[in-house]
């Protein structure tokens, strides 16, 4: 098993005949992603990547059966694309797009939440089910299928704890990169729950970094409810004050949302945390007893 | 971004926000017509970007015109140094004067995102003048919240709640409604990240004020604010980071040796630290983007080794989808056109890496290959002490 996608999934991509959504297109298809359908407004009725293309998500959905989107749109539409999405039933919405407009994202947050859907990200690499399902940006070929959860608020530094896990034999069930803006659509308490659940996945590695409490939220959870092995690490023990690391999201604002305090608070709850982005795959080793 | 009191308070008084009457000036002869136009007395406050400049001698009272001058004259060019700026402090360079008013009572409001439920929240306390996250440490309770529906709006009734709350007198709650709904709407349509009017004023006469106001703006929103352009102040800005912005180079400049050039903010940062634990500091924040192209790369090392304090660079690229050997190339054509003579620790990752050490061997530079993180980090912290 895994979470959130599999070989049930039937995706729609949203922009799908941009650049990123056309070069992506053709990794998820080569991975055995089931591409379903492309929507590009003006532009229903044609063929992009051999795969039909719809002019609303709504039309994907009732003519090509999809039931999750990906997001290659550019900032000032994606809030838009990510309603429009939910408004036609999809389950599972990954939006990839990075530099949404923080109002527009709330908005997006909330319409979504009413209806139930689940949005991943935005500004993330997506999610992948190795061997099954890889909607996103991330390179398919460096990861295993096997027992261990990955969340992860970055994206290259969720592939470097990904291949160091492959290198060390343990494959992964689901990966997920929940993104680095301040408003995101879940969070890592969400995934949380969903790993503890599948009865494939045996631990969970959680990347971290400065700003925001949602780690410490996590931690509270882990400490409460998750049986399973975690492992978690906090980029940005380094990061000044003040400053905003890269990601919208990434910032220690009024002396809150430190990599040390984050740190305690796993530790303190449990959770394996390490120092080094290196020790990332050995510590899972040595969780698992292995 | 970050912008100036007397800018924050332009906008805002466009939305109905009362603030003092005050100008923007930049010499002590303009300082004193200003002061003479609004009449005595005055307050003259340093314009830099950080908090703390009462406590650092960067706000004055000026009684009469030659205080005014006198004032003006000792904060204009002096390095400000307060709890934000770091001890080498900031240059003064230009003044807000404004009249001065009869205090009665002080108090805080600020608007941010709460990343807890995805919604802005209002948040006043009585304890104005204070810092927030003092106010937060030392008693959480004295702090008044409330979250707003953006799908709604800023409800008078939350407004009178924290007027109420605030203990404000019965006259002024209508006045004190207006004003915060003036300040909420401000944050949405300015599309804010972060509003303070700290301190809140409550004057003798029973008027409201902001006197002092910070806004940020989301980074995000910039391209449907064509005009915030305009409030850019470069002398707020370290120059290395000008040029990087100027480039679409992420960068942040630190005080450390190793200059690190990463693809990712999240692997980015965990470098800078992996730099920390093998004994080294690392000397800046680098994101060269996914792809890390022969030109990116070439402007990433213009700029990190334009810091005299740079003694190796570590090269650390999760090539994934990328291949090894493109990139390699790119590096190498870019350290040979910019001439880097410093030690090179590259760490690449991703298809064809084999290929991509291979370049690197050849290429007759000094690169030093590393496999991982950790051994990347040791050989670059080895190179800069050698």
């Amino acid at each position: 098993m895994s979470i959130l996608v599999d070989k049930s999934t039937r995706l729609v991509v949203q922009g799908i005949t941009g650049k990123e959504g056309t070069f992506h297109t053709q990794q998820m298809k080569a991975y055995g992603t089931n591409v379903v359908a492309g929507v590009t407004p003006g532009k229903g009725g044609t063929k992009h990547e051999d795969v039909p293309v719809f002019n609303t998500v709504a039309d994907a959905v009732k003519e090509a059966g999809a039931n999750a989107s990906v997001i290659y749109v550019p900032p000032p539409f994606a809030a838009d694309a990510i309603m429009e999405a939910t408004d036609a039933g999809i389950e599972l919405i990954v939006c990839i797009t990075e530099g949404i407009p923080t109002v527009d994202m709330i908005h997006a947050f909330h319409y979504v939440k009413k209806r139930g859907s689940r949005l991943i990200g935005p500004n993330c690499p997506g999610v992948i089910s190795p061997g099954k399902c890889k909607i996103g940006i991330m390179p398919g070929h460096i990861h295993r299928e096997g027992s261990v959860g990955v969340i992860s608020r970055s994206g290259t530094l969720t592939y470097e704890a990904v291949d160091q896990l492959t290198k060390l034999g343990f494959g992964q069930s689901t990966c997920i990169g929940i993104g680095g803006d301040p408003v995101v659509g879940t969070l890592f308490v969400d995934v949380l729950e969903m790993f503890e659940a599948d009865p494939e996945t045996e631990a969970v590695v959680m990347i971290g970094e400065i700003g925001g409490g949602a780690e410490e939220e996590a931690a509270k959870l882990v400490k409460e409810k998750i049986k399973k092995p975690v492992v978690g690490f906090i980029a940005g023990q380094t990061a000044p004050p003040g400053r905003r690391m890269g990601h919208a999201g990434a910032i220690i604002a009024g002396g809150k949302g430190t990599a040390a305090e984050k740190m305690k608070t796993m530790a303190e709850c449990g959770i394996h945390v390490v120092k080094s982005p290196a020790d990332i795959g050995i510590t899972v080793k040595a969780a698992l007893g292995r | 971004m970050k912008i100036h009191e007397y800018q924050a308070k332009e906008l805002l008084s466009k939305y109905g926000v009362k603030v003092p009457r005050g100008k923007k000036v930049d010499s002590v002869k303009e300082a004193r017509e200003v002061a003479e136009s609004l009449g005595l007395p005055v307050v003259v406050k340093a314009q830099i970007h950080a908090g703390g400049r009462g406590k650092g001698g960067g706000v004055k009272l000026a009684r009469t015109l030659e205080d005014a001058e006198e004032v003006a004259g000792k904060i204009l060019g002096m390095q400000l140094v307060t709890h934000q700026t770091g001890p080498e402090g900031k240059e003064v360079k230009c003044l807000l004067i404004e009249e001065g008013l009869n205090i009665k009572q002080e108090f805080y409001l600020g608007i941010v995102i709460d990343r807890a439920t995805s919604m802005p929240v209002f948040m006043a306390s009585a304890a104005g003048g204070m810092d927030i996250e003092e106010v937060a440490a030392k008693d959480p309770d004295a702090i008044i919240k409330e979250y707003i529906d953006l799908s709604v709006g800023f409800q008078p009734f939350q407004a009178r709640k924290i007027a109420f709350a605030l203990g404000l007198p019965p006259e002024t709650i209508s006045k004190a409604v207006a004003f915060m709904r003036s300040l909420f709407k401000a944050f949405v349509e300015l599309d804010a990240s972060l509003m303070e009017i700290n301190p809140f004023l409550l004057t003798q006469e029973g008027e409201l004020y902001a006197l002092d106001a910070k806004v940020n703006f989301d980074d995000n929103a910039l391209f449907r604010h064509k005009d915030y352009a305009l409030l850019r102040d470069l002398n707020e800005e370290e120059p290395l980071e000008i040029e990087a912005s100027k480039h679409d180079l992420n960068y942040i400049k630190l005080d450390g040796t190793i200059g690190c050039m990463v693809n990712g903010a999240g692997l980015a940062m965990a470098t800078m630290d992996i730099i920390k634990l093998a004994g080294a500091e690392p000397a800046n924040f680098l994101d060269v983007g996914g792809g890390a192209s022969q030109e990116r790369v070439e402007n990433a090392f213009r700029i990190l080794l334009a810091d005299p304090k740079v003694k190796a660079v570590l090269i650390n690229i999760f090539g994934g989808i990328v291949r090894c050997d493109m990139v390699a190339s790119g590096v190498v054509e870019a350290a040979r056109k910019i001439g880097v003579t410093i030690p090179m620790v590259v760490r690449l990752e991703g298809t064809n890496v084999e290929k991509g050490k291979e370049v690197l061997a050849n290429s007759g530079l000094n690169f030093l290959s590393a496999d991982g993180m950790k051994d990347a980090a040791e050989k670059v912290v080895a190179a800069s002490n050698a």
